[in-house]
């Protein structure tokens, strides 16, 4: 019962709302970078209930049951994982052994249902998109997985996010070490590139490929996807809190020291892609298998040898 | 690999007009390119022969929001030539004036538009904010942000009052500061110099075979500009530079676009401290039969005019060669070769503007005109019958 009350509130209610929020705040912080207003609060949620509204599209040609069900998929899995995250958050002792490697799992399907989806339409422009989404997973996922063990070698070489946590409040946060430095350091990088954020908003390039795999998404589907995106916008920081920032803890003092660690993260990602362009499907594959893996090796390294 | 065709138009984010580029793909690669444009044909040239030689005036300055200045500059020149007559001095310097303003509002039009096509939306926003302040200026000379109305054949139908030069000036000289710091920007970015440097290469020799105009030529090291070749106006009497650079990828694009702008701020300024006095207008009563050209540098390049005229009060032919005319098949040179992420950025980098180029009917090889006005009429009766029977509305 207390799970399905962590799904429900925490994994769904929970993230949606403060996913929206984070969506506000990217979207007001890069409203004001640019010289704009930018939407009032509730526009996030607005979006989402007007898509819910209109009518959804079946384009002609596309495979109808894998197109409807891939953003359910991409979406259950995103309140699954953050379901497991405010678990691990709120009560480190409740995890298992092993969920390090679920929530990095459960991260990864939104990406796929995204590929998944946009070959489901049958479109040539989300085909594109989506195999570019592919190679981008190909991309970041290697270094991520990579940058992820250095809190879990730090830990004492355990699969278990409550420890993590536990070993983070003993001997202090992940990323007061070197190693966990430069592990934060790729980590956001990939978590841009998982969010797909200008730079490497590759996949759906409005101006190249019209959104790419979403191209022929329309009402209540596109509402999904736009609610996992959103939802995605914290649940993602919120790993990274939890893995290199010392978890979150609700009781006095750090509620406020929680939110900030949260929100400063939300503040690089807006900051990275209000200020660069969008780089290139190629460049993207060298920039993550080259410098950006090379990186985590060494993070993983430096963190073997106890630094 | 197999081919696929990537469609981007006739409705795309990319650009604003509707026109269609259909991209043969092996995975990534543009192997092929087809272009089609018009679908914003208006027939421009034919209103134009149906309007007196002032009336004309407005109909040329709609054939583009953007180049507003450039056609009906081009036009009073052509109907100027036909004479021959000279216009008076301070009539030409505000021409200039107008004819700069113009390019830099347009170049930094394409500027924000070249970084929002990048992704790069803070570009976009911050570049088309600095617009307005010279879009404010316009509206203190002219009255208007776009499409001045301040042409007519024999000068200019506006004067420029010495109150409002130095808020012109002021306003003129604000964007310096900031397009210094752009120029400074753009040249160190490293993300911006891996998505533009060597990227759709236009070599001097294609430039030249293909007669690219603008800055599209000079940014592949073909000095042309109708400004310093064929001087008009006072452009020969300022002190101002040619800017051309030698590499012909879309990063010399955007160098010679945003440098460009500095030298046209200086062009405005020496034209605004200088003004001469006297008339405005040289109050032209009849344009006697003959033919005439004009051309001049329009922001994207040399725009062309031809009149002729009768003897009446209406040009019997009016020609329009915009300058996209001349850069578009640059494409076929530049786009194959690269990815579909740099077949969007490649084609922006003409600047391309379609509603000025779009004045063309169908032929077959022989050259028959396959459609005129009547037969499109024809056509969509028919088309029109096939929908209500399709559709079950009875005939």
């Amino acid at each position: 019962m207390i799970y399905l009350f962590y799904l429900l509130v925490y994994g769904f209610l929970l993230t949606a709302a403060l996913g929206l929020f984070a969506s506000w705040v990217d979207r007001k912080v890069t409203a004001r970078v640019q010289y704009r207003i930018g939407p009032p609060l509730l526009q996030p949620l607005i979006d989402i209930v007007k898509l819910m509204g209109k009518e959804t599209l079946i384009p002609r040609g596309a495979s109808r049951n894998t197109f409807l069900l891939s953003p359910v998929a991409g979406l259950s899995s995103v309140i699954l994982a953050s379901a497991l995250l405010w678990v691990v958050g709120l009560r480190p002792g409740d995890g298992f052994l092993g969920d390090w490697i679920v929530a990095i799992y459960l991260l990864t399907i939104p990406s796929i249902s995204i590929i998944v989806g946009g070959f489901a339409s049958g479109n040539p422009l989300a085909s594109l998109g989506s195999s570019r989404e592919m190679k981008l997973v190909l991309a970041y996922e290697l270094p991520f997985v990579l940058a992820a063990l250095v809190p879990v070698i730090r830990a004492g070489l355990i699969l278990r996010l409550g420890d993590i946590v536990v070993a983070q409040q003993i001997a202090g946060a992940t990323a007061t070490s070197l190693s966990g430095i430069i592990a934060l350091i790729v980590a956001i990088l990939c978590v841009q590139a998982k969010l797909a954020l200008v730079p490497f908003d590759i996949p759906e390039a409005e101006t190249e490929i019209i959104h790419g795999p979403l191209v022929d998404y329309s009402g209540s589907s596109l509402a999904l996807y736009r609610l996992m995106k959103n939802m995605l916008l914290f649940t993602l920081p919120f790993f990274l809190v939890i893995l290199y920032l010392g978890g979150i803890r609700l009781t006095g003092i750090h509620i406020l020291w929680s939110v900030l660690k949260y929100l400063v993260l939300v503040a690089i990602i807006t900051v990275i892609r209000n200020t660069n362009p969008r780089v290139r499907i190629d460049q993207a594959l060298r920039f993550f298998w080259g410098p950006v893996t090379i990186l985590s090796v060494i993070a993983v390294v430096l963190a073997v040898l106890g630094l | 690999m197999g081919r696929t065709i990537v469609p981007i138009g006739p409705y795309h984010p990319l650009q604003e007009e509707p026109e269609f580029f259909s991209l043969t793909v092996e995975g990534e690669r543009v192997v092929d390119i087809d272009v089609r444009i018009g679908y914003n044909h208006r027939g421009i040239e034919k209103l134009s022969e149906r309007k007196n030689f002032d009336q004309s005036t407005f109909v040329i300055e709609r054939i583009c929001g953007i180049c507003s200045t450039s056609h009906p500059f081009a036009y009073t020149r052509a109907v100027e030539d036909i004479f021959p007559m000279d216009v008076p001095e301070r009539a030409k310097y505000i021409r200039t004036i107008i004819a700069e303003g113009e390019r830099i509002h347009s170049h930094l039009l394409w500027l924000g538009l070249a970084g929002h096509f990048l992704g790069y939306n803070t570009v976009y926003m911050w570049v088309w904010k600095l617009r307005e302040e010279i879009l404010d200026a316009m509206e203190i000379l002219s009255g208007n942000r776009n499409n001045y109305a301040m042409f007519k054949p024999g000068g200019v139908r506006r004067d420029i009052k010495e109150s409002d030069i130095p808020d012109v000036l002021r306003k003129v000289e604000s964007i310096v500061g900031t397009l210094e710091m752009l120029r400074d920007a753009i040249m160190d970015d490293p993300v911006i110099h891996a998505r533009t440097k060597g990227v759709g290469v236009l070599t001097k020799e294609k430039s030249i075979e293909f007669s690219a105009l603008g800055p599209t030529s000079r940014a592949s090291g073909v000095a042309r500009d109708v400004r310093k070749d064929s001087p008009y106006a006072v452009y020969d009497r300022l002190d101002w530079d040619m800017i051309v650079t030698q590499n012909g990828d879309v990063f010399d694009k955007v160098v010679v676009r945003v440098l460009e702008m500095l030298e046209s701020v200086k062009i405005i300024r020496a034209c605004l401290l200088n003004l001469p006095g006297g008339e405005i207008d040289a109050k032209i009563k009849n344009v006697p039969p003959g033919e005439g050209v004009g051309h001049i540098e329009a922001p994207r390049g040399e725009t062309f005019h031809y009149v002729r005229s009768d003897g009446t009060n209406r040009p019997v032919r009016h020609k329009v060669r915009a300058p996209t005319f001349m850069n578009l098949p640059t494409y076929k040179a530049t786009v194959v070769g690269e990815t579909i992420s740099d077949a969007t950025i490649i084609l922006a980098a003409i600047d391309p503007c379609y509603c000025c180029t779009e004045r063309m009917a169908v032929r077959d090889v022989d050259g028959a005109r396959l459609y005129d006005g009547q037969d499109l009429i024809r056509l969509s009766q028919l088309k029109t019958e096939r929908l209500r029977k399709e559709l079950g509305f009875g005939s």
